[in-house]
């Protein structure tokens, strides 16, 4: 059973011990990490990519916004169709669809179920490289110069009429897929399979009921989209004629193919934050989350409703008027298990003893910004606001707040609550304070006015626009500015931590998660010797107790 | 259009008699992500200070409330059916054009807006409608998907190749007000933009009286027909190698591989373009040519009007081939457009 703390659990007395063997240290030189099947080191090569693709597709953003600083833009409408699908594409598919799943979550899931890697380590691997592969292809598709059709790939403007490399980047996007896809599987599998002794299903940590969630999506909407990309390819190629409407193709088929997969996307995207935001929540209140049972079923509730609402993104398409009014139906049941997440976060912090670190101040901000972002989908699920709202900036801004607001910032939060675990180190936490300030107020200056500029009814997708809508554009142009700075910062400050930080302990934050109870950052094996689980993740009621050594 | 701040903030333009339905939802679903915003922020920072760390007071573990979870799953959903019922119904009402709308024909092509009148008038990027008056419009596209929109008017429908979009509006107030592209179709996708003018009854009177310089739509298609060939084999009275056109217009067909359609635009439409699609019971496939890429889907709406035209008993939607400017005519013969409109008032 259990023993009480013996080790200091808080930043290390005495940093200049030498440092104890794990998976950093325990092996050195370039093969060890491009051969590693050690899933931690897997999710800091994942960590690495995308960090690379996030600044890349951050680059293509800030240059977006300076063209719209000027009614008439500033670059050729080219260069901006390109810069906003290269932007488009490579967030989406390449940052935010892997970000946390494929990091935080290859890293911390099967220590949190008390495993010692994923199930197949050899995949995890395998699907690293695919997504490089993916990733490749993308770069390459830029490098050539770039692909115009937006991220969404809509026929027949891919298929017919661009006259720029859809092929290239399709078939990266295609590429990546399957790296999602074995990452889903592998989630799946490994919490079936690898569970600790005492770790039932009513105790597994609630980010790791996100991701087996987004697992299952993963599984059964990834293929979808591969199929839609591997016919706008074959029709591009062969001129197959399935989208095509002068030999009898339906150019709206590809848009059905396509959301299916790109709507539950959405949840794939933003269910491991939600998963991240339930730990944080509950550690820095110092309480157990109120709600488990309710805020696991939610995570599962979104992944099957998910899959039902994709037409929502058809209503003026020619759906005709009763498929939309199901739609739009099914589209507010899917708001209910999110409402019913963000309700839970705020009773977990009742009675609680909260403190403001730098993880909580990112979710504080994504409970914020998510609900925004929540709440004006809405009026996109309401058949008549959804006439006059689609296809204008209101969309854009939406989708903003649940994607940057939403994922980014629990990203955020994610990545400074355990920093500490995976380096065995702590970072600078008064610039981790004012970052955390810096990202929510630009955000919210970028994206904010986009709300009003949407309801002015000024298009997505412009390079020019009417000057009246000039100063609004201008303020969203300012805000980027401040977020772009307010990314870089963390960059600096966490790097720089890993390297030159001070030392911390197995549990700077007292946490109760089986991940707080190895040390940092964990030996390859994780644990010493397999734990028994005698509690939930969430037992802030006792004090700490150990299983393993 | 000012660039004045309280137009931002206050309302953007209203100039359609839907609009302002659309926008009371609007205003609703506002308040009630305000309210809402502001509770769950006031609320994190109310719990934040309230229940911050302080020396000697241990958080107090909760379980959770079945209540609670019960509460605050229905109380929000019943909310949202409130937004669900108020949207479908003002979206049926969008989605239903009223019999005596009056007709334009609407092309879309990478990167402009073709705009014909029933009179044969055309203009480009351009509209011209009179305050008061429900104005349908019949949309076709020459290349990809687009989407027209007036963001006054509070309307919008994309315009898919392949087939017709519709959409209609009420102006109630004279002016000038964007049409956009809201589908991104291309290079130019941010110039596929014009003008709608609102005007008033008499001024658009005088503007639409001329017509257009080739006849009406029906006459232009009347010289499609014959030009084309159509006249040999689609004889009018008696049975040709084709079927009759006369009165077939909205009226069933039986095909050969015995479904029922209608005969509407969209059929007439794929029929013109690609005959083979459907055949119609007892004639052969492949005798009449594909017209896709021979015919503009200008010519393809000025066929239908002609085909329109020779099936006088389809009231309201039907094409009047006289020469007066805008069919809101209940017959091919009926009375000009001013007297229709005072009958109607």
């Amino acid at each position: 059973m259990a023993t009480l703390v013996t080790q200091p659990t808080g930043y290390s007395p005495n940093p200049s011990e030498e440092e104890p063997l794990n998976y950093l240290n325990v092996t050195h030189g370039w093969k060890s990490w491009l051969l590693t099947v050690d899933h931690k080191r897997i999710a800091l090569l994942y960590l690495f990519s995308i960090t690379a693709m996030f600044f890349m597709g951050g680059t293509f953003a800030i240059l977006v916004r300076l063209h719209l600083t000027s009614p008439n833009g500033l670059f050729a409408p080219e260069t901006y169709n390109r810069l906003f699908s290269m932007h488009g594409i490579v967030m989406v598919f390449f940052f935010l669809v892997p970000s946390i799943p494929a990091t935080l979550g290859n890293f911390l899931l099967p220590i949190m179920i008390g495993a010692k890697d994923l199930a197949f380590p050899r995949i995890n691997l395998l699907s690293w490289y695919i997504y490089v592969l993916g990733a490749a292809f993308a770069i390459y598709a830029v490098a050539r110069g770039g692909v115009d059709t937006g991220w969404t790939f809509y026929t027949p403007y891919s298929t017919t009429y661009s006259n720029s490399y859809v092929l290239a980047a399709a078939f990266g996007v295609f590429v990546a897929g399957f790296s999602s896809i074995l990452t889903g599987l592998n989630f799946i599998v490994t919490v079936h399979k690898m569970r600790a002794p005492g770790m039932s299903w009513g105790r597994l940590p609630l980010f790791v009921w996100a991701h087996y969630a987004t697992g299952l999506i993963q599984i059964l909407g990834t293929p979808v989209v591969a199929i839609a990309l591997v016919l706008v390819g074959m029709e591009r190629v062969m001129h197959v004629g399935i989208f095509d409407p002068r030999v009898g193709g339906d150019p709206i088929l590809f848009q059905h193919i396509f959301w299916f997969y790109s709507h539950p996307a959405v949840y794939i995207m933003i269910l491991p934050g939600m998963g991240i935001i339930s730990e944080v929540i509950s550690c820095f209140s110092r309480k157990r989350v109120f709600g488990y049972d309710f805020i696991a079923a939610s995570s599962m509730g979104i992944a099957v409703l998910g899959f039902l609402v994709w037409g929502h993104h058809m209503f003026i398409t020619g759906e005709s008027m009763y498929t939309g009014v199901v739609f739009s139906f099914l589209s507010f049941f899917v708001a209910v298990p999110s409402a019913v997440k963000v309700f839970n976060w705020m009773a977990t912090m009742y009675k609680g003893s909260v403190t403001f670190d730098s993880p909580m101040l990112y979710a504080f901000a994504f409970i914020g910004l998510f609900t925004i972002g929540g709440l004006t989908g809405l009026y996109l699920s309401t058949l008549a606001t959804n006439v006059t709202l689609h296809g204008t900036y209101f969309v854009v801004a939406h989708f903003h707040f649940v994607m940057v607001g939403g994922m980014v910032v629990a990203f955020m939060a994610g990545l400074h609550f355990w920093w500490p675990k995976m380096t065995g180190r702590m970072y600078n936490e008064p610039w981790a304070k004012f970052a955390a300030l810096l990202v929510f107020l630009g955000f919210n200056l970028t994206f904010l006015p986009q709300f009003v500029l949407g309801y002015l009814g000024m298009p997505r997708r412009y390079s020019a626009y009417p000057p009246e809508f000039q100063t609004l554009n201008v303020l969203s142009s300012a805000g980027a500015t401040v977020l772009g700075v307010a990314f870089i910062i963390p960059m600096i400050y966490l790097t720089y931590a890993w390297f030159f930080g001070p030392k911390v302990g197995r549990n700077p934050w007292e946490a109760r998660g089986l991940e707080w109870q190895i040390q940092s950052p964990p030996i390859t094996l994780n644990f010493e010797k397999t734990p028994v689980v005698t509690q939930e993740a969430y037992d802030y009621g006792e004090p700490e107790v150990l299983e393993v050594g | 259009m000012s660039a004045n701040f309280a137009d931002f903030f206050l309302a953007s333009e209203i100039a359609s008699k839907q609009g302002s339905a659309i926008d009371a939802l609007w205003w609703f679903e506002t308040a009630v992500t305000v309210i809402m915003t502001v509770l769950i922020f006031a609320g994190i920072a109310f719990f934040a200070y309230k229940f911050r760390k302080r020396p000697g007071v241990h958080a107090t573990q909760i379980e959770g409330s079945t209540f609670l979870e019960v509460g605050w799953s229905v109380f929000p959903f019943l909310v949202m059916l409130v937004m669900f019922w108020w949207g479908a119904d003002l979206f049926y009402a969008a989605q239903t054009p009223p019999k005596d709308a009056m007709e334009v024909f609407v092309a879309g092509k990478q990167w402009m807006w073709k705009v014909q009148y029933p009179n044969g008038y055309r203009e480009i990027d351009a509209l011209h409608v009179p305050v008061g008056q429900p104005v349908k419009l019949t949309m076709a596209s020459e290349d990809v998907i687009h989407s027209f929109s007036i963001p006054a008017f509070r309307v919008r429908h994309d315009v898919v190749p392949g087939t017709y979009d519709t959409l209609w509006f009420t102006p109630s107030k004279p002016g000038t007000y964007h049409i956009f592209c809201t589908e991104y179709c291309g290079n130019q996708h941010a110039h596929m933009i014009g003008y709608v003018t609102v005007m008033e009854r008499a001024d658009w009177e005088k503007w639409s009286g001329g017509g257009g310089a080739g006849g009406s739509l029906t006459e232009q298609g009347q010289q499609l027909f014959t030009q084309n060939g159509c006249s040999t084999c689609h004889l009018l009275d008696q049975q040709g190698r084709c079927p009759i056109l006369r009165n077939l217009y909205n009226k069933p067909v039986q095909l050969a591989d015995g479904r029922t359609v209608m005969a509407d635009d969209a059929y007439l439409r794929e029929s013109i373009l690609m005959p083979n699609a459907k055949i119609v019971a007892g004639f052969e496939p492949n005798i009449m040519p594909n017209f896709q890429g021979q015919l503009s889907e200008e010519q393809v709406i000025q066929l239908i009007a002609y085909i329109k035209s020779l099936s006088p008993a389809t009231p309201a939607s039907q094409q009047g081939n006289q020469q007066p400017p805008i069919v809101i005519a209940p017959k091919a013969k009926a009375a000009p457009v001013v007297k229709t409109i005072a009958a109607m008032q």
